[in-house]
């Protein structure tokens, strides 16, 4: 559950950097990686497990099935909160420096 | 248990090449530059394309085990005090880790290299094409 989702939100992170590229403003393409690099990872890991395991591998019980379902969304939300510190600390568009800039010259 | 740590040993080595090319490229002069460019040493884009293309892989390989690292933590595996892998604490399910990181950590690492590979090597050949198409327009 956990790979199904991280490689959904692979494949949408991808589709929104395939349909802004060649440019790159909120620098999507570091969640694309980060996500692709885990659902890779993840996806070793279910194969070891399915290699161990067999077709039990496709039928968990449903309280680890919930518990996975929760740990996909957290990883999600972990993964949007490090691009955003990424994006925040890169500012490619200048944004953050404006905004503070703009604040700035109120407060005077 | 622990099988995150083979990518994030990867990710560290990656990094250390990516900032050993970064300060070549600031030593390197101009006519050296020029000369290893002409011999066909170096790619025309310079020694920041193949940093470009390490990027990719550190990326993915920091981000990947990072959030690896999140998902061993969910599972108390990783702990925030010492010995930090709960693994580490007994000799039993101390080797059942490292059994685990010798193959299904370097399996991860393998696979996430081998994919940056085919990715370097599909855009390697689609950016030829591009450039053989833009010449031959001109």
């Amino acid at each position: 559950m956990t790979l199904l989702i991280t490689m959904f939100a692979a494949i949408v992170c991808t589709i929104i950097w395939y349909k802004n590229a060649p440019e790159d403003p909120w620098k999507t393409s570091i969640l694309c990686l980060t996500f692709w690099g885990a659902s890779l990872m993840w996806l070793v890991d279910g194969i070891v497990e399915y290699m161990e395991m067999g077709a039990e591998f496709f039928a968990p019980a449903p309280l680890d099935m919930l518990n996975d379902l929760f740990l996909g969304f957290s990883v999600v939300a972990l993964g949007l909160i490090l691009w955003l510190v990424v994006l925040f600390i890169k500012d490619p568009q200048n944004i953050i420096k404006g905004v503070l800039l703009r604040g700035g010259t109120n407060s005077q | 248990m622990a099988c995150f740590i083979v990518p994030v040993t990867e990710a560290v080595v990656v990094t250390i090449v990516d900032r050993v090319i970064q300060k070549m490229d600031k030593n390197l002069d101009t006519v050296e530059a020029k000369e290893e460019k002409q011999e066909g040493k170096i790619m025309p884009e310079g020694k920041s394309y193949i940093r470009k293309k390490l990027r990719w892989l550190s990326t993915m390989l920091w981000g990947g085990s990072f959030l690896l690292a999140f998902e061993h933590v969910w599972h108390g595996e990783v702990t925030p005090w010492f010995p930090f892998l709960t693994a580490a604490s007994n000799p039993a399910d101390k080797a059942e880790m490292l059994y685990e990181m010798s193959t299904s950590g370097v399996a991860m690492a393998v696979f996430v290299t081998t994919i940056w590979g085919v990715m370097v090597l599909v855009s390697r050949v689609l950016e030829r094409k591009a450039v053989k198409i833009m010449l031959d327009v001109k």
